[in-house]
Formats: structure tokens, sequence, C-alpha cells
């Protein structure tokens, strides 16, 4: 465990507006190990989404870069599957072609057509999603419809699996539930996980590492706390745990006390523009 | 389900089963009747409003036809198309007779085979018309659709063409039809040609002027797939053709169709013009030559036509619709 699984060096992301160059990010550094499944947590338009977007190679970092097990990132590649907001399954595909999408392409050559057949359905049994094969996207819930995107992003078996909000979009009970099973699926496969959340229960639960960002613009790492809970975790014994109670404070301190003093420092003039800009940058990042 | 049941309450649910089915029809037929019963009204009205009206009008060629003339000229159309038919028959036996007594004498002799001179009839012109729709509209697809992929797919390009775009989509068939017909006199020179020039002209000039409601909702479709759809292209590394197949273009096919059935009415509407000013054979010339023609009778065949070229449009936006069913996943 000399060498990080994946590490961020100095990352520095600044957008072209046409008011001149704009600082999203502004050095960030991480080390992540395997297996780690870390959340990253922030105000909107923090710029969270666009570490993710460079880990996952969608962007380029205006400076610095990002490594993964010894290999420069500059280009998308399932390698480092993403688990999007909105689930973004093809609507024309059913929910078996859609992960068969990505099955093919990631295992043409490796797996025989019967292995990738059983290897997609397989991964559907892990989302308990196996019975609703043939239905389109447009036919099943956004829940269930999450579950496949998680589903075809497992199927990639990739180092690195980034999940933009995956659970954002859904109402609390369903929420709760796909955690549960995206803590039990990363239970059994372990894989390196990066996880973007508004969530603080969320982040605490299902984390071994909180990162906490500043507010942008030039936003960094403020915090980075360790959660040190058993697994497998319950939600409903934890609620009254002293030790989790704690980790909860500690985030919630940082989102609506440090950082929100910062922001009340600044002058009242200045912080209205920074925050339309804040805004305009989160867009462009998302595009 | 009935088995289960014993047969004194049996018969009663039969009963009661008879008249809720009953009502149930009686619900779909009133509903299948609505649907039917507004449009034979409109139909209705419009016709009568058309025969008070069409005496009224008087042309030089007599006053106006009204919906009984028509309805009796399109009865002659349909008869003269009968009759054209027999004496074709019976020109191409004759001819085969001949040609076999020819050989019977000497069967070395060489034999012709013509084909039958008489004139085309209405139903011939409306089958010369649509398989001249169809080459025109299949040749305009054939261009629009790869074309606005690529224009869709690459937004620098898309600029740049985007302007002849705008100044070509408005242009009138008839403007066209001078320059294709030179054009295609003067390169188009064969021994034995494959088309006709007549034609080639119409067809390139329904090309030319359907083309354009394809190949911008074609590139309008291209360029708006959802952008978490191509993050997800760009994450599977798909090649640039499996990405077009897999993602670009199953996500426009909508829209794409939508171009697809305008473009096809703009290409019936076209051809009816071209056909009229080219002289190419066609529903266009029927109706010119019935204009020339000028007899009492041209206007009825006229007004025919009218209605015959009117339906052809709706039966072929509505054969586009059907296809789009079957191949649109959204429908």
């Amino acid at each position: 465990m000399t060498k990080p699984h994946l590490e961020l060096t100095g990352v520095e992301m600044a957008f072209d507006t046409p008011k001149g160059s704009f600082v999203a990010l502004d050095n960030i550094n991480l080390k992540i190990k395997k297996g780690e499944f870390v959340s990253l947590i922030g105000h909107s338009g923090c710029g969270k989404s666009t570490v993710l977007n460079i880990v996952a190679g969608l962007l380029q970092a205006s400076k610095g870069g990002c490594i993964l097990d010894g290999h420069e990132i500059n280009a998308p590649g399932p390698e480092r599957a993403v688990v999007f907001q909105n689930h973004a399954l093809m609507p024309w595909l059913t929910v078996y072609e859609n992960v068969e999408l990505a099955v093919q392409q990631v295992f043409r050559k490796t797996m025989t057509k019967q292995e990738r057949r059983s290897w997609i359905h397989h991964n559907l049994e892990l989302v308990n999603m196996a019975h609703a094969a043939n239905k389109r996207p447009g036919e099943i819930s956004g829940g269930m419809a999450q579950r496949v995107g998680i589903a075809r992003a497992l199927a990639m078996k990739p180092s690195v699996l980034l999940m933009d909000e995956p659970f954002g979009a859904l109402d609390a009970l369903t929420r709760a539930h796909l955690q549960d099973s995206l803590m039990s699926i990363q239970q059994d496969l372990n894989n390196t996980v990066i996880m973007i959340t508004h969530d603080v229960d969320e982040a605490v639960l299902l984390s071994d590492r909180i990162i906490m960002m500043t507010n942008g613009p030039a936003a960094a790492v403020g915090e980075d706390l360790y959660i040190n809970l058993e697994r497998p975790r319950n939600r409903v014994t934890l609620a009254d745990d002293p030790t989790y109670v704690h980790y909860r404070q500690e985030v919630l301190k940082f989102l609506y006390e440090k950082q929100r003093k910062l922001e009340n420092i600044a002058p009242h003039r200045n912080k209205k523009a920074t925050s339309t800009t804040t805004n305009h940058s989160a867009q462009t990042a998302k595009i | 389900m009935s088995t289960l049941l014993n047969p004194s309450s049996e018969t009663r649910i039969r009963g009661g089963l008879k008249v809720l089915t009953d009502r149930f029809n009686v619900a779909e037929l009133t509903q299948a009747g609505k649907q039917l019963l507004l449009p034979m009204v409109g139909i209705l009205i419009f016709l009568g409003f058309w025969h008070l009206a069409a005496p009224q009008v008087n042309t030089s060629l007599g006053t106006f036809p009204g919906p009984v003339q028509v309805w009796e000229q399109s009865g002659q159309l349909w008869q003269e198309h009968l009759n054209q038919r027999e004496r074709a028959d019976k020109f191409v036996t004759m001819q085969e007779e001949r040609n076999a007594r020819i050989l019977a004498e000497d069967p070395n002799a060489k034999v012709k085979i013509r084909g039958y001179p008489g004139a085309p009839t209405f139903l011939d012109q409306i089958a010369t018309s649509l398989v001249t729709v169809m080459a025109g509209f299949l040749l305009a697809t054939a261009i629009a659709v790869p074309l606005g992929i690529v224009l869709g797919l690459n937004r620098h390009l898309q600029a740049a063409v985007n302007p002849l775009i705008q100044i070509f989509k408005p242009v009138s068939p008839l403007a066209w039809l001078p320059l294709v017909t030179m054009v295609v006199s003067a390169t188009y020179v064969s021994d034995d040609p494959m088309f006709e020039k007549s034609f080639l002209t119409s067809m390139i000039t329904v090309t030319l002027c359907s083309l354009w409601p394809t190949l911008i909702n074609t590139g309008v479709g291209v360029a708006a797939v959802n952008p978490d759809l191509l993050n997800v292209s760009r994450v599977l590394q798909l090649s640039f053709w499996t990405h077009v197949r897999k993602v670009v273009l199953p996500s426009s096919i909508p829209i794409i169709f939508t171009g697809l059935r305008v473009s096809l009415g703009i290409a019936w509407m076209v051809l009816i013009a071209a056909e009229m000013l080219a002289q190419s054979p066609g529903l266009g010339k029927f109706v010119w030559d019935e204009f020339q023609n000028g007899s009492s009778q041209s206007l009825s065949r006229i007004m025919a036509a009218v209605l015959a070229i009117g339906f052809i449009g709706f039966v072929l936006d509505r054969i586009m619709l059907m296809i789009q069913k079957k191949i649109a996943w959204n429908e």
C-alpha cells in the first residue's frame, strides 16, 4: 500500500467565461485506497461534479492530474464507470439491452456469448432487477431505473465506481432502500467508490471517508473525515449511536457553520457576484 | 369460470353478463360512431355546399363541376382505363400471334415486339407519379439523413452549412425545374437510357425541394441527444459507428420521422407542379392536358384529379405514420 490506488495531485479547473477565466477548483489533492468508499459533500456549485468528471475523464483538469493504478487519466473509460443522477439509460433499449450494451463493449473479446448473457443476468440479479429484464426504462419507476444504472456500471467491472448523486432524484423511502442495497453490494464486491451527495446521513452511513469541500469559486478540500463504524451498518441502530451522531455533527458543522461563516464574511456585493458566476460554472461543468 | 358456479346462479349471472356486454357494445358503438359520425357530417356539409355553389360559377368551359359530375367523370376515367387495358391486351395477343406466324414460316426471321402505343390513362398517370415521388423522396432521404447526422454531430460544420440550407429551403420547384432540365439533358446522354429524362428531371426536382425538412430535423435531433447519454457513450468508449448506430440514431428517430413526413408531403406537392411544367408523364401532366383540351368535361376530370391527388397525399402520410409506429421506440 505504498502507492495509492487513485491519486489526484494539484488539480485545478478553470473555465473560460466571457468575463474571463473562472477558477472552479483550486489545488485538489486526494489519495484514495483500493476498496475505499469516499463521499464528496459540499454546497451546490462547489465543484463536486467537476471533481467526479475529472476522475471520469469527461473533463480535463487545467492543471494537475489524476493517476489510477499508475496510469494518468486523460479520457473516459469503462474502468471508471459512472452512475448518473438520472439513470441515463437508453430509453429505446430494454433493461437487459442497456446492460448488454456495456457488457458487449467491455467484454466482447474476453467472454463468450453465453458468459456475457449470464454475466448480464448476474448483475441484474445483484440489484434485484432480473424480473424486469425485458422492460423499457419508461415502463419502470425511477428507483428501478437507477438500480439498472448501477447494474450497468457494476457490469463493467470498474476499478473505480463513480456516482454523481445517485439517489438524489428519488423519494426518501426508495433512497433508503437503494442505499442498503448499495451497502450490501459494496460489502461483496469491495469496489472503490466515489460518491457525490448532498445528504449528510447518506454520506455518514455509506462512507469510509467523507471529503468536505469548501464553497466555490476556487473550491478546495476543506476537511477529510474518516468514518470508523463497523460494517455491516444498520441505519436504525446507528441512529442513536453516539459515534454516528458525532460524525454526523462534524459534517453538519462544516456545512452550516464553517462554510456559511465564510460566505457571510464576504462583502454583500461581492457575494452576489460570486454566487451568479458559481451557478454559471456549475452549469458549464454539467454540460 | 362458470363451471365453478351452481346451475341456478350461473344462468342469473349469464343474464347479468349479457346485459353488461350489450351495454359495453353499445358504449363501444357510440364511441366508434362518434369518431366516424363527425367526419362524415363534415364531408356531407362540404358536398352540399359544393353542390349548391358550383352551378353559380360560370367559366368558358361551362359551369364549375359539382360533386355529381365529378363522380360521373371518375367512373368515366375508370371505364377508359379498363377499355384501354382491354385494347392493350388485344394488341399484345395479336402481335404474339403474328410473330408466331412469321416464325412458323421462317424460323430465322427477326420479329419485332412493340409496346402498346396508346395514351396512358388516368390510373397509369397515378402509377407514374407514385413511382417518381417515391424515387425522389428516397433519394432525398438517402442524402438528407446521413448529411443531417454529420451536421448534427459537428457544430462547426453546422454553422458553415446552415446559411446555405436557409437560402435553398424556400426555393420553389418551378425555379429549379429549368436548371434541372438543362443539366439532365446535358449530362445524361446515353444510347440506351435506363430512365426517361423526364422521369429524372421530375425526380431530381422533387429531391431538391423535399430534402430540407428531413435534413434540418435530423440535424436538430442529432444535436439534441441527452448529454448524459453522450457521456455514457464516452465512458463506454463506443466507436464512432457504434455511437451513431446505438445512441445517436435511435435517439433522433422520432424527430427524423417528423421531418420525413413533412418531406414526403412536400415531395408530392412539388411533383405535381413539376410534371405540369415539365410535361413529364404523371398526374400533373394529366391535369395540364385536360386544361389544354378544354372540353366540357375537362373541369370535372381535373376536379377528379384534384381529389385523387389529395387522397393519395393523405394515404402516403398515413403510411409514413405506420412505418414510424413500427420503428420509433417512443410510439
